[in-house]
């Protein structure tokens, strides 16, 4: 799908910010490239839809060499997505989606389509197309923005750090989304970041770069588990590494099986006992199902005692869930980065089975720094 | 209210002299700023890319900008003779500066993200010129001719000095004769009458241009 061969760019006054990187990216594969800023990833992005020139080697695109393309057709041919998203001000949401099949002279009824068929593929309601980017928050602005690079159905995009710029919990989110995007469609992506987090969780593949070269390029587990030098591996961080002990991998394996929870019609007073009881200051909230409804905590109950009577009349339903099979890394990161103090496990159907809190954590933590020791004779 | 009288009777009188003058002095600015465009709005785009030449550029407009209004129309007369073509090139000469100047910061003033995500999304140079950087800039632009549209109408009133006519024709005609305040108020009158209606009109039309949700606004009061 995508070569690069002995590419290097030079700077005007000898600054070298590429140097003969070679790489063969497959089709359907999720590339992220990472390292330190300053250290190219960004350069070799752009080199690819020539945004910048390569001073030396070649790039070939499906066997093409890109240098012999016209440049303004080889972008169109590829998908581009930018940290500051870029949505046009002026234009609307349908006219933004479809920009590149209009500089492709598709006509009007078909760019209309294709517009709303592809915010239909992110579930956004089809009035949005007559908005304007500046009503949308930041996160439904970068969803259009990923729209807009699919458009024209292009079999390569690159990503500049498109999710670096919005809120942890959103960024998590539009994450997962596009990734089961990204799957489904079968799109070759070229990512760059610098949030190893990201690239551990998207990428089938991560390069690690520093100062215009390639140090190590592999999958996830592989630079996890064999990091090439002390570079890599303090780049990772001594606690990824810590994360990805084999042994352990999904979260049931480590959550409380337990968790506290009260039915959703029960009465406030009873919620407030069970409390007491347990000694915790929130509930999940569950119905006769035990599907997983919200949760109270001590706090809601205060305010509400007076008017309410019931749990399911003041429980938040908007909870941050995890699904029991989800790798264990991944929801660590979550627990630790969106300051979380626990987070609800549930089954596939949604039924509550139990519990990870940050007392978990420190058991996995104590496991791993300990836990090995006392093995060894 | 001896002069408002005689005001009255001026306009009742010569309603027709001044309805043309008005149209005269009003199709002078107008030339002017709309020549001037012609050649500031791709000087202010040229400039705006390679900005080294701005400060060559806005050092010569400034220097023109400097000549009093009579003196500039007196050289030019000795150039061009008597009439109103003289003074729409010494409009034209006026009105480069605030145009291009605003051009330039219009255009500057865009996003670079978006100038990128354009680029990389595969439009052309001039694509991303209509696309993108004029309907972005055009609010600024606008607002460039309208400053040169209002200094406009105050000079061609001076133009009259060389026989061009307008609105000045009626001022310079009042401090002639003896007792010409109602004349020279039935010619500044409308000369001001001109510049406050042009800048309002111009203020409208650059609100509407502004980028944006313009749109979406109207449907919501609508809808409300």
């Amino acid at each position: 799908m995508l070569k690069i061969k002995n590419v290097s760019k030079v700077y005007e006054g000898g600054k070298k910010a590429v140097n003969n990187i070679n790489l063969h990216i497959k089709k359907g594969e999720f590339i992220a490239f990472i390292g330190p800023s300053g250290c190219g990833k960004t350069t070799t992005m752009k080199l690819i839809n020539r945004l910048i020139e390569t001073t030396e080697g070649d790039i070939y695109i499906e066997g093409e060499n890109i240098r012999d393309k016209n440049v303004v057709e080889l972008r169109r041919s590829i998908g581009y997505v930018i940290q500051q998203i870029g949505l046009f001000p002026h234009m609307t949401i349908a006219e933004n989606i479809a920009l590149v099949p209009k500089l492709l002279n598709w006509p009007l009824e078909k760019r209309r389509k294709r517009a709303e068929e592809l915010l239909k593929l992110v579930n956004m309601d089809p009035s949005y197309l007559e908005r304007y980017p500046d009503e949308l928050s930041g996160g439904q602005q970068q969803r259009i923005g990923v729209l807009r690079a699919l458009a024209a159905d292009p079999p390569l995009i690159l990503m500049d750090e498109p999710f670096g710029a919005l809120d942890p919990i959103t960024r998590d989110g539009l994450q997962d989304e596009f990734k089961n995007l990204q799957q489904s469609l079968g799109k070759t992506i070229v990512f760059v970041t610098h949030d190893m987090d990201e690239a551990i969780k998207l990428a089938d593949r991560i390069v690690i770069m520093r100062a215009g070269e390639i140090v190590q390029v592999g999958s996830p587990d592989d630079i996890l588990r064999e990091p090439a030098n002390d570079f890599v591996e303090e780049f990772l961080g001594k606690h990824r590494i810590m994360e990805s002990r084999p042994n352990l991998q999904t979260v049931k394996q480590i959550m409380n099986k337990n968790p506290v929870s009260i039915t959703e019609d029960e009465s406030l007073s009873q919620a407030i006992k069970m409390m007491r009881d347990k000694k915790v200051d929130s509930l999940l909230v569950v119905d006769n199902d035990n599907i997983l409804k919200g949760f109270i905590d001590i706090e809601m109950i205060e305010e509400n005692r007076k008017k309410q009577s019931s749990v399911y009349q003041i429980m938040e339903t908007n909870l941050y869930t995890v699904e029991q099979n989800t790798l264990l890394r991944d929801t660590v990161r979550k627990i630790l980065r969106n300051g979380m103090r626990y987070v609800p496990i549930v089954d596939e159907e949604k039924h509550l089975t139990g519990i990870v809190t940050r007392a978990s954590l420190a058991n996995i933590v104590y496991d791993s720094i300990w836990g090995d020791q006392e093995l060894i004779p | 209210m001896d002069t408002l009288i005689e005001l009255w009777n001026y306009y009742a009188q010569n309603y027709s002299y001044v309805w043309e003058e008005f149209y005269k002095h009003f199709l002078m600015s107008a030339y002017g700023v709309l020549f001037a465009a012609i050649i500031a709005i791709p000087v202010g785009i040229f400039i705006a890319r390679h900005a080294h030449l701005s400060k060559w550029v806005f050092s010569f407009t400034n220097i023109i900008q400097t000549i009093p209004a009579l003196a500039m129309l007196a050289v030019l007369m000795l150039v061009m003779g008597l009439g109103p073509n003289t003074v729409i090139a010494a409009l034209f000469l006026y009105s480069l500066l605030p145009i291009i100047r605003n051009t330039y910061t219009g255009i500057r003033n865009v996003d670079q993200a978006l100038i990128e995500s354009g680029r990389g999304m595969g439009m052309t140079k001039f694509q991303l010129l209509r696309m993108v950087e004029l309907p972005l800039a055009l609010s600024v632009i606008m607002a460039g001719l309208r400053t040169a549209l209002v200094i406009g109408i105050s000079i061609a009133t001076i133009g009259a000095f060389i026989g061009s006519g307008g609105l000045g024709a009626i001022i310079i005609r009042g401090t002639n004769v003896t007792d010409g305040t109602a004349i020279i108020l039935a010619g500044a009158i409308p000369t001001a009458l001109m510049a406050v209606v042009a800048d309002l009109g111009m203020g409208w039309l650059e609100k509407r241009l502004m980028p944006g949700r313009k749109k979406s606004n109207n449907e919501q009061s609508n809808a409300i």
